[in-house]
């Protein structure tokens, strides 16, 4: 589907307070290519600058919590069955079987024809969006390509509402954004964000997913997050894990500078969510300090920052261990899930 | 209790084997000095670290002697290859001990250890392998054939990177075959008297680098003492001021680094993150103790406010503290006459009218400390605009086209480094091009390498350190047509007679021949 | 028929593209070797050598921003022009100088290869001085020499030892204006005319005014203000040996000038030279294709 110039685009509240009513594939182009560039070595430098700092022994202990707390643990098989996916809920409801002190994860991620699967797993466990509990993602629209028509992807998405995802991870797409047609993924995210909307008015949470690794330039990531949110994404998310490079901390990086510019600009906060490709804790905790100087402390709660991960979780539990007996753990001691 | 109270993550001092005393490394040995010893101190916490021995001008003259005996006996007579072999040595043995003299360094300069660890070291080791590579190479630098070493070089070095100048100096002096006498700056000696005792292990000859400490009368002494062939100085323009008039017609080469007063250039189309790390970076980098500091940000005046208020959310997540901690982003001031001088100039700059915004650090009870600092307002007529501050203190200017940023930029009789912060390719390369500065950075700042030239236009200082440029600083060209060492006191390093002439030097020989007739 | 009455020619300044006389309103007479009187030159102030350190600054970013090749034909044109103007080279420094008519041809001539040969340097010496410097790290880093400023030079004096007063000249000037520096030179004391003749080469030249001010008069006296002009990049007392140069050379500290001491004779033509007169300038760019 092309957008004719001089069409309106689909009406998106944040657009039309920035860029105004006159929305169109040119005015959002305009405002795009208005964005200040990035500077790939002296991002990436910063990243490393950050991911040298060494907190404190009790700051480790909480910021051990506040990975698990915000991990999306993820299963996103070909070969996924209801039995893993139960796995993983049980996984997800009590990482540490023996130490029940230890929290339990934002959500679990599952593709669309597992939601009532885990649903049914998580049972009153089930946070469906509330404070408490386990919330339920599922990508969607025909993730992890997005090679498919509006109509399929729409259609997938209400699938996974209906059957009680809390959270859609959609994907752009890539190939509209790289040909320069920037209204398609607009429009198109505007789409997927009402389909989010439940019978009851209310909404399940947008995570869109920006497939960092093939926009391939910073720039372009930079674009690419702003377009997200200004067609109404609650959080933007790194990658789908199935194209490499996922997860980086300098993209990361660039997109918690991208919502800290949008929450100077409006006071909205909008989530990030780092997704593939981190394992240790280690690495986790670099992203919790980068979060930490870059938007501050307030992101690092599960509405505004998640991990999108799955072995990460053992990392943390071993981790957890080593702080609370003294001596190195093993994988022998932590659940397979 | 918050996530970025960061766990104090000092380095070990256990690591630094210090001694209570140092002497003079003279002649391959440590030896008693004849002036009376001082204490060095932690500027962190005014605590003392070491006695350390206080060279007179008896101690220079022998200094001197010993590097000229090691000059005329070992050095000059040594094949290029060998003095690479030791300029080798030295690099392996600092990185072997690389933290050791991290610690000494943060210790003693009070700079952060993340700087000392990650930057100043790790340079210095590479100062010594880039210039170890050029010993045995001299014929392709672009000095003609066999181009000479000049003899005994004099080096007096600063206090804001101690040991990195040390590198700065010495390297390319050995491997153009000089001997060495120098001088650490009273307030450091530390790092440099620690890389004395690497010299032994490297059982480098006696007498081809000694380091003798004291404060300035003994540098005074030292660059003008008769029998040294060459001055390399880093340091204040005053003093580079006064080793230029006080050698001057003595025939020594002389290389000057001195102070500097950068324009960091932000156009409106910068990369924004990357220019406000590179402002961070360019002017609290080493508590703004750099020559080459961005002390004065020129800001297109259309994103004036957003580049401060950035500036300022950015500022607020620097760490001051311990400069030993790995977290700690600014370290101590070096010395109290140091604070002082910043915190005079500060003053100036609010009572000129300026707007002064720090930020909110707590300051530790001992030691020297002052608080990263903005001054916004500021006209291109106040003293916080023009006079080196060498602290951690940001003066704010705007403009507001590309011509009046470089008219600004070199409205000063500095002219070290700049940087230019712009996503526009051709802005970039014409605004350096016109800017008068001898580094300049664009959409980065404060980058060393050994392998490229530093040094300033007018008033920063002559001669470039760094690089083929910097070998060049200490030897005398071997072309026939190479310029004359002025009156060299020692005739019997007089230019070799030229054995080629070219066509137009054939026809200056012969006119010249008809003049007299 | 009475035989043609000579008009003599007025020896001036040259600031600024222009040919005034000194602000003092005083001259010197100029003798030929034998002490035979043969003309009044200009005898500039500390005013001339400050209007014609101002039209050197003036005319600075101009010359500097010329391209190589540019600077390079105007130099080369300027050797055609002394060319063609040979035999009044050859006349002068016979009569002005005192050499031979072989060694004044002689000294003509090489004062043309002179400027030959540093004109070709224009658009090369960036290439065998500057540098690309590999640096450990994802930068682009080079290194290109650029004119230094402000140049003020002393010409060689002693015409009676190194000829006629024109090869000297020319060896000062040519290799400041390759880079792209502007130049204030004091002529020879004693052999001033042809230097002013050379001014008029230079005048009908493509060389924009200010680039090249040519002061005559006693270098004694004008040197020391050249020294100490806060505006002035780099001296050159080449031609200096005779006074008091260490003291310029302390006057010139002031500032932080780079100076080229003095020269016995003739200077050779030298890459050194052109050298001299530039700032090695070395610019950073990170290297990133994402």
């Amino acid at each position: 589907m092309t957008i004719e110039q001089s069409v309106a685009l689909a009406p998106a509240a944040r657009a039309i307070q920035l860029i105004g009513t006159d929305l169109t594939e040119k005015s959002l182009k305009l405002h795009l290519d208005g964005l200040s560039g990035v500077d790939a070595v002296g991002l990436e430098a910063r990243a490393a600058g950050l991911a040298t700092r060494s907190i404190k022994t009790t700051s480790k202990a909480w910021a051990l919590d506040t990975i698990i707390r915000l991990i999306d643990l993820t299963t996103l098989e070909g070969a996924d069955t209801p039995g893993k996916v139960q796995s993983l809920v049980a996984k997800a409801m009590n990482p540490d079987p023996s130490d029940p002190t230890t929290p339990r994860v934002a959500a679990v991620c599952v593709y669309g024809d597992m939601v009532a699967d885990a649903v049914a797993a998580l049972g009153s466990a089930h946070a469906a969006g509330g404070p408490t509990g386990i919330n339920v993602a599922a990508v969607a629209t025909a993730f992890p390509s997005g090679r498919a028509s509006l109509a399929v992807k729409l259609a997938d998405t209400r699938d996974a509402v209906a059957a009680g995802a809390d959270e859609i991870d959609m994907v752009i797409d890539r190939g509209a954004f790289l040909s320069g047609r920037y209204g398609v993924v607009f429009e198109q995210i505007v789409a997927v964000k009402e389909a989010c909307r439940r019978d009851d008015g209310s909404m399940a949470h947008l995570k869109v997913i920006l497939e960092t690794g093939e926009l391939n330039t910073y720039d372009n990531v930079r674009k690419a997050s702003w377009l997200a949110i200004l067609a109404g994404a609650d959080f933007i998310k790194t990658s789908t894990g199935k194209v490499q490079p996922a997860a980086t901390l300098p993209v990361t990086l660039l997109m918690l500078q991208v919502v800290n510019d949008w929450n100077r600009l409006t006071g909205e906060k909008i989530g990030v969510k780092p997704a593939g490709g981190i394992r240790s804790s280690k690495d986790a905790i670099r992203y919790l300090v980068t979060v930490a100087e870059t938007v501050g402390e307030e992101w690092l709660h599960p509405h505004l920052f998640r991990f999108g991960a799955s072995s990460l979780l053992n990392d943390v539990l071993l981790q957890r261990q080593k702080l609370k007996t003294g001596h190195y753990s093993g994988p022998d001691y932590v659940t397979i899930d | 209790m918050s996530f970025l109270e960061y766990a104090p993550a000092p380095e070990s001092k256990s690591i630094l084997h210090l001694k209570k005393d140092y002497g003079l490394f003279i002649d391959g040995d440590f030896r008693d000095g004849h002036g009376t010893p001082f204490t060095t101190i932690s500027p962190a916490d005014e605590s003392p670290i070491a006695r350390i021995a206080n060279a007179n001008t008896a101690d220079v003259d022998t200094a001197v002697a010993a590097a000229r005996r090691a000059y005329d006996k070992t050095w000059s007579r040594m094949s290029g290859a060998d003095r690479g072999k030791y300029l080798f040595r030295i690099a392996r043995l600092v990185q072997e001990r690389s933290r050791e003299l991290a610690v000494a360094e943060s210790l003693d300069n009070g700079k952060p250890i993340k700087e000392s660890r990650d930057v100043d070291v790790p340079l210095v080791a590479a100062w010594f392998f880039y210039y170890a590579g050029w010993a045995d190479k001299l014929d392709h630098a672009g000095l003609g054939p066999s181009p000479r070493a000049l003899g005994v070089a004099a080096q007096v070095i600063p206090w804001n990177f101690p040991l990195l100048m040390l590198a700065w100096k010495i390297a390319p002096a050995l491997a153009a075959g000089n001997t060495v006498v120098l001088k650490p700056a009273e307030t450091t000696p530390l790092s440099a008297l620690v890389f004395a005792e690497i010299l032994q292990q490297a059982d480098l000859p006696a007498g081809v680098v000694n380091i003798i400490t004291g404060a300035g009368d003994t540098g005074s002494a030292l660059v003008n003492h008769p029998d040294v062939d060459k001055v390399a100085f880093t340091g204040s323009t005053a003093v580079g001021r006064a080793i230029a008039r006080s050698t001057a017609g003595t025939g020594k080469k002389i290389t000057l680094e001195l102070g500097g007063k950068a324009a960091n250039i932000v156009f409106d189309d910068a990369p924004m993150d990357q220019a406000i790390e590179g402002i961070v970076n360019g002017i609290f980098f080493n508590q703004g103790h750099v020559c080459c500091a961005g002390s004065r940000l020129l800001v297109q005046e259309n994103i004036h406010d957003e580049v401060i208020d950035r500036l300022k959310q950015r500022l607020s997540t620097l760490r001051m503290g311990d400069p030993l901690d790995k977290n700690t982003d600014i370290g101590a001031i070096n010395s109290k006459a140091q604070l002082e001088r910043i915190r005079a100039l500060s003053e100036v700059g609010e009572q000129e009218g300026a707007t002064r915004w720090s930020a909110d650090c707590e300051i530790p009870a001992k030691g020297f400390w002052f608080a990263p600092t903005i001054f916004t307002n500021v006209e291109t007529s106040h003293r916080i605009a023009r006079e080196e501050i060498f602290g951690p203190v940001l003066s704010v200017l705007t403009f507001r086209t590309p011509a009046e940023a470089i008219a600004k930029a070199n409205n000063t009789p500095y002219g070290l480094s700049a940087g230019i912060w712009s996503d526009k390719g051709s802005r970039i390369l014409g605004v350096a091009d016109r800017l008068k500065a001898g580094v300049v950075w664009a959409n980065t700042f404060n980058r060393f390498d050994p392998a490229s030239p530093f040094g300033g236009y007018k008033e920063s200082g002559y001669g470039r350190e760094g690089g083929r440029h910097g070998l060049g600083a200490y030897l005398q060209s071997g072309w026939s047509d190479a310029l004359p060492a002025s009156r060299s006191p020692r005739p019997s390093r007089a230019i070799r007679p030229s054995t080629k002439a070219k066509p137009a030097e054939k026809a200056v020989r012969a006119a010249s021949k008809g003049a007299a007739s | 028929m009475t035989a043609h009455l000579t008009i003599p020619k007025t020896y001036k300044l040259y600031i600024g593209g222009a040919f005034p006389r000194s602000e003092s309103g005083r001259t010197y007479e100029v003798a030929t070797r034998s002490g035979a009187f043969l003309a009044n030159a200009a005898k500039a102030s500390r005013k001339d050598a400050r209007d014609a350190v101002v039209a050197a600054r003036a005319a600075q970013s101009g010359w500097a921003g010329a391209t190589a090749y540019n600077r390079g034909q105007v130099l080369y044109r300027i050797a055609e022009l002394l060319e063609g103007r040979r035999a009044q080279f050859v006349d002068e420094l016979r009569s002005a100088g005192g050499v031979t008519e072989a060694a004044a041809q002689r000294e003509v001539d090489a004062a043309i290869d002179v400027w030959v040969w540093y004109a070709g340097w224009a658009d090369k010496y960036l290439q065998v001085t500057g540098n690309g410097n590999a640096v450990s790290g994802p930068y682009f880093n080079i290194s290109t020499p650029e004119p230094t400023g402000v140049v003020a030079a002393i010409a060689p004096q002693d015409a009676a030892a190194w000829g006629g007063g024109l090869l000297g000249l020319v060896s000062v000037i040519a290799p400041v204006l390759v880079s792209g520096n502007t130049l204030v030179v004091v002529a020879s004391e004693s052999t001033p005319l042809p230097a002013i003749s050379l001014a008029e080469v230079l005048a009908t030249s493509d060389v924009p005014g200010g680039v090249v001010n040519i002061l005559t008069g006693s270098p004694a006296e004008i040197a020391p203000w050249l020294a100490s002009h806060a505006d002035v990049n780099a001296l050159d007392l080449t031609g200096a040996e005779g006074m008091d140069w260490i003291d310029l050379q302390i006057a010139a500290a002031d500032t932080l000038k780079r100076v080229l001491p003095p020269e016995s004779g003739i200077p050779t033509p030298s890459l050194d030279r052109v050298q001299f007169y530039t700032e090695t300038k070395t610019v950073w760019h990170p290297k990133g294709i994402v």
